[in-house]
């Protein structure tokens, strides 16, 4: 009886936390320790990618020739001295160069993102809301883009515009970028309309027709933040496919202008070296997969947490 | 006479309206309907006519008629129940007063909607919105499901008095605030962070309230407002409704299928089936002389307390027609004890009863009926 009147007086009535739902999201989320270390490794890549260049040892362009001479002209192996990744033939220190790469990297996963969410969320939002021919148009455009072959598109793309101002903007990234967007925005459109159409049949859109909100603020603000979960996930698991097209396309020489190099592109250099100085392949190989598995982890653990069905569970 | 005066406003709501910016007007009736919403006079004879109102929703099936040539009056602060049992057309009445049929595939096929004068079918569908939420609140069945999980309940009470008052965030927040303590919210200002998943059904519903009554509203359309909430909490919300309308003098229409609920709280009730009004009148005489056997054997099927222990509930036998093709016949008559040829030769109006205002639609009970 003592403990009750207690609990009653020290009552938890007046302190209650307001949970949100990102709280409540993000509570799951730390919970997940898979996903916590992806986000902490994608977190430090993304330090790197802003930083990079001032806490690299070298510039990614600078070269020891000595080292390499003293070498008899072959790359400087791992662990060298001076060079903890070793050098690439032309003397420029491999981990310089990968955390350059990890910028281009990285902005990949955020300017594709932007464009994907960009095209994939109006698209999919207003044929999702409005039906019928809108939808029907709207869809059939991106059935035609899914249907069209995506390295061939980029490649088009990347040939055409070579020699224009656009092509060269951002040492020739911009337009991989842009390329790589235009034909990864269709899912994201697909999912948003889902979205949409489920959601907007819902009772609390009728209680806030009923209340005279407009179309547009209703799609805004009520339809959008709860259909937000899913494209959050999207997102974060589409941010590897992007990273592996930007390095699928250096790997067959179309993206960064030498002598800037991404991960791809440093895989296709060090792929003429495979079998004696196999490091130079192998470090920007761990540095694309580690990337993928922690961005594909996070969006695991995002996914989850912010499932609704698991709300209170855990 | 004004509807809204001192003492029936409620405290802080401000006396000036501005329209929503986004809305354009376009119509003339819109035009007109623009200028009677900066006041809160009275500019008709009634606030609600309704006049040979049909709704059909066009379906792969054929056309239903879900509501087939209803017409009915409501007074300004008056309290309409529309009872019948589920799928007579009770929600879709309430649904086209707003317009909020879903189209495809309903569509107010015919009728007329006079809102406080203002002819609602002749606004554009822009224009509408400068009634919904301003002059006509609408409470849903299911408060579970009625309010956004993703905003907060402060927010969704604001939105509507930010839309039609054009309230500064600050001022709306106070008037929510307000709205909520009156609805029997404790803390009400603490609670306006707090997002739906915490409050519970009942709480809920008082939310809804506090919604539909945001901009002091002339009619608010309550649709089975209770269904979802048990009996305690039934009696908790009802009460509430009853006396915050009365506070307002705001007229409702209340849709519900227990006529133990419409008994308490209407002045007039109008009963529903198969689409059509079947009986009206006030709700003494319609439920001391009821003109109509359908209206007894939704009586009949009440449970009593002095039941005999042991005894099954009595039932109207039979389903609602079809309302694909409801036919030329009294729509009651397949399921009608007192059925007579007549009946199922043609459908009889709705004529006046011994009382004034106690109209039904039956053959038997007119003067000179076989049913006594």
């Amino acid at each position: 009886m003592a403990t009750r009147t207690q609990t009653l007086a020290t009552g938890k009535l007046g302190e209650r936390k307001t949970t949100g739902l990102w709280r409540d999201a993000f509570g799951r989320l730390i919970k997940n320790r898979l996903a916590i270390v992806g986000g902490l490794i994608v977190l430090l890549f993304a330090f790197i990618a802003v930083f990079g260049p001032l806490i690299a040892p070298y510039s990614y362009r600078e070269q020891d020739v000595a080292a390499v001479a003293a070498n008899g002209n072959r790359p400087l192996g791992a662990f060298s001295e001076g060079h903890l990744l070793g050098t690439d033939k032309l003397g420029r220190d491999l981990l310089s160069r990968l955390m350059d790469g990890a910028q281009i990297s990285m902005t990949v996963a955020l300017v594709v993102q932007i464009v994907v969410l960009g095209i994939g969320i109006p698209v999919g939002a207003l044929a999702g809301w409005f039906g019928g021919r809108i939808d029907n148009f709207l869809m059939r455009i991106t059935d035609v883009v899914y249907a069209f072959p995506d390295l061939l598109f980029i490649i088009i793309l990347s040939v055409a515009f070579k020699e224009t101002w656009f092509g060269r903007a951002l040492d020739g990234l911009l337009l991989v970028f842009i390329a790589i967007g235009l034909v990864a925005w269709i899912t994201m459109a697909r999912l948003v309309r889902g979205q949409i159409l489920s959601l907007k049949e819902t009772e609390f859109v009728e209680a806030a027709r009923a209340i005279g909100v407009s179309d547009r603020k209703i799609v805004m603000r009520h339809l959008l933040p709860n259909g937000i979960g899913p494209v959050i996930v999207a997102v974060t698991l589409g941010i590897p496919g992007a990273i592996l097209a930007e390095a699928t396309l250096a790997f067959i020489g179309i993206g960064a202008n030498v002598p800037r190099a991404s991960w791809g592109s440093l895989i296709d250099d060090g792929r003429a070296y495979v079998r004696a100085d196999s490091h130079l392949a192998i470090f920007p190989a761990i540095a694309v997969a580690l990337a993928l598995l922690s961005f594909t982890f996070l969006g695991d653990g995002l996914r989850d947490a912010l499932d609704p069905k698991l709300k209170g569970k855990q | 006479m004004t509807v809204t005066d001192d003492q029936g406003q409620a405290p802080g709501s401000p006396a000036l309206t501005e329209l929503p910016e986004d809305v354009e007007i376009a119509t003339e009736e819109g035009k007109r309907l623009a200028s009677l919403l900066q006041d809160s006079e009275r500019h008709a004879r009634k606030l609600l006519e309704v006049k040979n109102l049909s709704t059909h929703f066009f379906t792969a099936d054929g056309t239903v008629h879900a509501v087939d040539d209803v017409s009915f009056e409501l007074d300004y602060g008056e309290t309409l129940g529309l009872v019948g049992e589920s799928g007579c057309g009770k929600s879709v009445t309430a649904l086209s007063l707003t317009r909020l049929v879903p189209d495809p595939p309903g569509k107010i096929v015919a009728g007329e909607i006079l809102f406080d004068g203002v002819n609602v079918m002749k606004l554009s569908s822009n224009e509408m919105r400068l009634l919904r939420g301003k002059r006509i609140g609408f409470i849903f069945q299911d408060p579970m499901t009625s309010l956004n999980p993703t905003l907060t309940v402060g927010y969704q009470i604001t939105e509507s008095a930010r839309i039609h008052m054009g309230l500064s965030r600050k001022a709306a927040d106070d008037r929510a605030a307000e709205l909520l303590s009156k609805v029997g919210i404790p803390r009400a200002k603490d609670r306006m962070r707090d997002y739906p998943h915490q409050f519970s059904g009942g709480m809920r519903q008082r939310v809804m309230i506090a919604i539909a009554l945001a901009c002091d509203p002339m009619l608010l359309l309550a649709d089975e407002p209770t269904t979802a909430l048990d009996v305690t909490i039934q009696a908790q919300i009802l009460e509430l409704i009853r006396s915050l309308s009365e506070e307002f003098g705001t007229a409702v229409i209340l849709i519900t299928h227990d006529l133990g609920i419409a008994a308490g709280m209407c002045n007039r009730v109008n009963v529903m089936y198969a689409g059509r009004i079947v009986e009206t009148g006030k709700v003494d005489d319609l439920f001391e002389k009821p003109q109509m056997p359908y209206a007894w054997g939704l009586l009949d099927s009440l449970p009593r307390l002095d039941e005999i222990k042991g005894e099954r509930l009595r039932t109207i036998e039979g389903l609602p027609p079809d309302l694909i093709d409801p036919g030329a016949e009294c729509r009651f008559s397949p399921r009608c004890p007192y059925a007579r040829d007549v009946c199922r030769e043609g459908e009889p109006e709705l004529s006046e009863r011994a009382e004034a205002g106690h109209l039904a639609r039956c053959f038997g009970t007119e003067p000179g009926g076989w049913i006594q």
